[in-house]
């Protein structure tokens, strides 16, 4: 019964509310103004330590209806979602809360920028879909009236996964879905591969798939600059601050079985400013939780896990920051410009970099290896021991490279499925999630943001039917398993 | 807490700061450093009032919504007629020349389009196409890609062919023989890339694009990636200036037509690249001719 329930709660609707007002982003120099005038009055008033105008242009508005926490990729794109699909130009205010927007710790900008379509469930093979679409077209989604067109950078070159001998039936399986799911994959034997690929080095290959087309890479700081400009244009706010508390209400609730539920609703946000002890609270109705890796401490502020273990109440968003390396290296002798995005069975992967025999790669750790994601500093040794012998063995190529430099960034790594949360929490009623992607939530983020805003402005998902990454399956330990993580 | 909360709700009525940083940003993003430094009225009123600037965005949206409409898909002839009369319809109606099998090229204003003449066309497949300079597409590409015994393919000048069209060419890889993309303003050395499955190709033009940021080691590396091909690269251009005479033997000797004489840096200049050759080739010039010697002129020692 709880389970139906739960199924069915629709979102709260926000299609035709009111008229928000409508602010363009590029108004005029306001800071400057500001310090103009100042400069006057203390001419005037020499000598006098008095401000009369405090400048509180980097505060947020004290209402909007939708705080989005987390400016990442994910974050921008439902924002964008948002005011692309409200029914009536300006009816929703939404405000992005970004606690850095140097973006130094993010892991959209320190990502490798991937796209791909070669994944195990098909809901993440038509995420990619569309998101390619997304990105192809780009230009058309994110334009604004007098900026430059974007340059993605976007690199089409297809990921080549091997498989090993047990991993060939899976494989085979997988290539079927995502081709049904309209997804141009190619099988390969070893014996194709070698004559393709003179470089690899086919030992204990027992199958190969091959994306032929909308997968590659690109540049992730392209596409986070882009939506930002669109959001300016299309009146979104943006506030530097961080979110460090949520004001909610409770209801209690008891279920036909009997069971006893509380239903939260946040109604502020509060928004603490940087390198002060300001603190803005923001009125709201939606709260967007795109906080990637950091997402599972604001579940945690807004009560999400902290009731008794084994409910839905003690169910917390498992979500956490792990920390991964990419190492670019120099390799005179290594494949040329038709080198495709390796994939091997032992998980190092690599990729061209540029067009001077450059490559970057890595490898995930184990779950011993479990690097301390306390700071982003990056192991060297790991690259030595775990890496290039991976990577020497499938490209002989490789034995003699120079490692360039290298750097780490945190996966928004969800330990229960590696796979994304999206949608509504059933208890803290007005609580959206975008996260969890584990390592493909940047190339996934436009077609993400758009099946959030469909929820909060329909109340169920419309292009792309996501409820397998509903965060009650954490509570009911459905897994939603994506193998194919890099 | 209490007093600076207080003076938190003496807001502010602008909340965006950083605009312009941003808009710094977005420029670096431009690879051609196109946006105007003089403010024109219209940005001005643009800045002003909303009104104007909701004009300017649905220009804007038309603009792209022309080029679409331009490559739809011809889904009735299609069906009817099978995919190369539909394919030789669309590159004729975009203003290009497509050459079927032992037939004469095929130009729009030339012979018309006589449902006819299509009719006696349904079994014989497109050989070459000549789409230089069209408004062809991402979308628009699906009707040539349709054509599966094509083996020379002109895509000179095409101001929306980009790296994602690349990216879809391997679907000629069994036919396609000769491909040139001189002069695409938005092709880059990323989707030159996977060229690389086009393994029957025996001559390639990549020379003037000027989204290739080393165009050099570009021609290097493409060479390299397709050994049996030959690459007509940035050096073939600068031969152009040379020798007039030069020319015309290039034009001769490849169904595709010859670059117009203007020097390729002046073409580049032209907004859209939407001028087309003078002259076309007559129908005399084959796919026979493969081997001709006009093409290496300018070609790496
Ligand atoms: C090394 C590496 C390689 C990757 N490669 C790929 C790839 O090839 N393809 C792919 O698709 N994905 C890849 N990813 C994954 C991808 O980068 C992420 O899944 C994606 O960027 C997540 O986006 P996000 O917006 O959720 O996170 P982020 O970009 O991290 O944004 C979250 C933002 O929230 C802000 N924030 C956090 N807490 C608060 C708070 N309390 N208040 C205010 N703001 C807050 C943070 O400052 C941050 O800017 C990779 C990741 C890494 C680390």
């Amino acid at each position: 019964m709880l389970r139906r329930a739960l199924r069915l709660r629709l979102g709260p609707c926000l299609s035709g509310r009111g008229l928000g007002t409508y602010r363009r982003g590029s108004t005029l120099d306001w800071d400057g103004k500001v310090s103009e005038i100042k400069k006057k009055i203390q001419s005037i008033f020499p000598g006098g330590a008095w401000n009369p105008l405090y400048d509180t242009s980097h505060l947020p508005p004290e209402r909007s209806d939708v705080v989005i926490v987390g400016g990442g990729v994910l974050g921008l794109s439902v924002a964008y979602w948002l005011k692309r699909l409200e029914k009536q130009q300006g009816a929703i205010r939404v405000l992005v809360v970004e606690r850095d927007h140097t973006y130094a710790r993010a892991s959209t900008v320190l990502s490798v920028g991937g796209i791909r379509q070669q994944f195990s469930l098909p809901q993440n093979v038509q995420l990619s879909l569309f998101s390619a679409e997304f990105l192809r077209n780009i230009n058309e989604y994110l334009a604004v009236v007098d900026d430059p067109p974007l340059d993605l950078q976007f690199n089409p070159s297809g990921y080549l996964l091997l498989a090993s001998e047990e991993g060939a039936a899976i494989m085979e399986r997988n290539v079927k879905m995502q081709r049904q799911e309209g997804a141009k994959v190619c099988l390969m034997s070893p014996e194709q591969l070698q004559k393709k690929f003179p470089w690899i080095n086919t030992e204990g290959v027992a199958l190969a798939s091959y994306g032929l087309e909308n997968e590659g890479w690109f540049d992730p700081w392209c596409l986070l600059q882009g939506l930002r400009r669109k959001l300016q244009s299309m009146g979104v706010l943006f506030c530097q601050g961080e979110v460090t508390r949520f004001i909610s209400s409770s209801s209690h609730m008891e279920t036909a079985s009997g069971e006893q539920l509380t239903l939260k609703r946040i109604h502020e946000v509060h928004v603490k400013m940087d390198h002060s002890q300001e603190f803005q609270p923001v009125e709201c109705a939606i709260v967007v939780n795109a906080a990637g890796a950091w997402s599972g401490q604001i579940a945690e502020l807004a009560g999400v896990g902290n009731g008794p273990p084994g409910t839905m109440q003690g169910t917390k968003l498992p979500v956490e920051p792990r920390k991964r390396y990419v190492y670019l290296w120099h390799c005179p002798q290594g494949p040329g410009l038709e080198a495709p995005l390796v994939a091997d069975p032992s998980g190092a992967y690599f990729r061209r970099e540029g067009l001077g025999n450059n490559y970057v790669g890595s490898c995930s750790p184990t779950e011993e290896e479990e690097p301390d994601p306390g700071n982003l500093e990056v192991d060297y040794d790991f690259f030595q021991e775990k890496v290039w012998p991976r990577l020497a063995q499938r490209v002989p190529a490789f034995e003699t490279l120079k490692v360039r430099s290298a750097w780490a960034g945190y996966y928004d790594y969800n330990t229960f499925d590696q796979n994304g949360v999206v949608g509504p929490h059933p208890l803290v009623v007005n609580m959206y999630f975008a996260t969890g992607f584990s390592g493909h939530g940047l190339q996934q983020a436009p077609a993400v943001g758009r099946a959030v805003a469909e929820m909060v402005l329909e109340g169920h998902f419309q292009t792309i039917n996501l409820s397998p990454f509903l965060f009650s399956r954490f509570y009911f330990g459905e897994k939603a398993q994506e193998h194919c993580i890099l | 807490m209490a007093a600076p909360r207080a003076s938190l709700r003496l807001v502010a009525p602008v909340w965006n700061r950083g605009t312009s940083g941003i808009r710094g940003l977005s420029k670096a993003v431009d690879p051609e450093g196109s946006q105007k430094k003089g403010r024109t009225l219209l940005q001005f009123l643009t800045d002003h009032f909303y009104d104007v600037e909701a004009v300017r965005e649905y220009l804007l949206r038309k603009q792209v919504l022309k080029v679409q409409k331009k490559n739809r898909s011809f889904t009735y002839i299609k069906e009817r007629y099978g995919p190369y009369v539909a394919g030789a319809y669309f590159v004729l109606k975009q203003g290009g020349a497509v050459k079927f099998r032992d037939r004469e090229w095929m130009r729009a204003n030339e012979q018309g389009l006589s449902s006819l003449e299509f009719r006696k066309l349904q079994e014989v497949p497109v050989e070459a196409v000549d789409a230089s300079g069209c408004a062809i597409n991402y979308q628009g590409l699906d009707n040539l890609l349709a054509l599966k015994e094509l083996q020379s393919l002109s895509l000179r000048r095409c101001p929306h062919v980009d790296d994602w069209c690349l990216g879809r060419l391997y679907q000629l890889a069994d036919s396609l023989q000769e491909l040139s993309l001189a002069g695409c303003p938005r092709i880059s050395e990323r989707g030159l890339a996977c060229l690389h499955h086009l393994q029957n190709l025996r001559r390639l033009d990549i020379s003037d694009l000027p989204a290739v940021s080393n165009p050099g080691l570009t021609q290097i590396l493409v060479e390299e990636m397709l050994p049996h091909c030959e690459v007509l690269g940035a050096d073939w251009a600068q031969g152009l200036k040379v020798g007039p005479e030069e020319q015309s033997r290039d034009a001769a000797s490849s169904p595709i037509p010859a670059w117009p004489s203007a020097p390729p840096h002046q073409a580049r200049s032209l907004p859209g690249c939407a001028e087309r050759p003078t002259a076309h080739p007559s129908g005399s010039v084959g796919l026979t001719q493969l081997g001709g010697s006009g093409w290496g002129e300018g070609r790496r020692a």
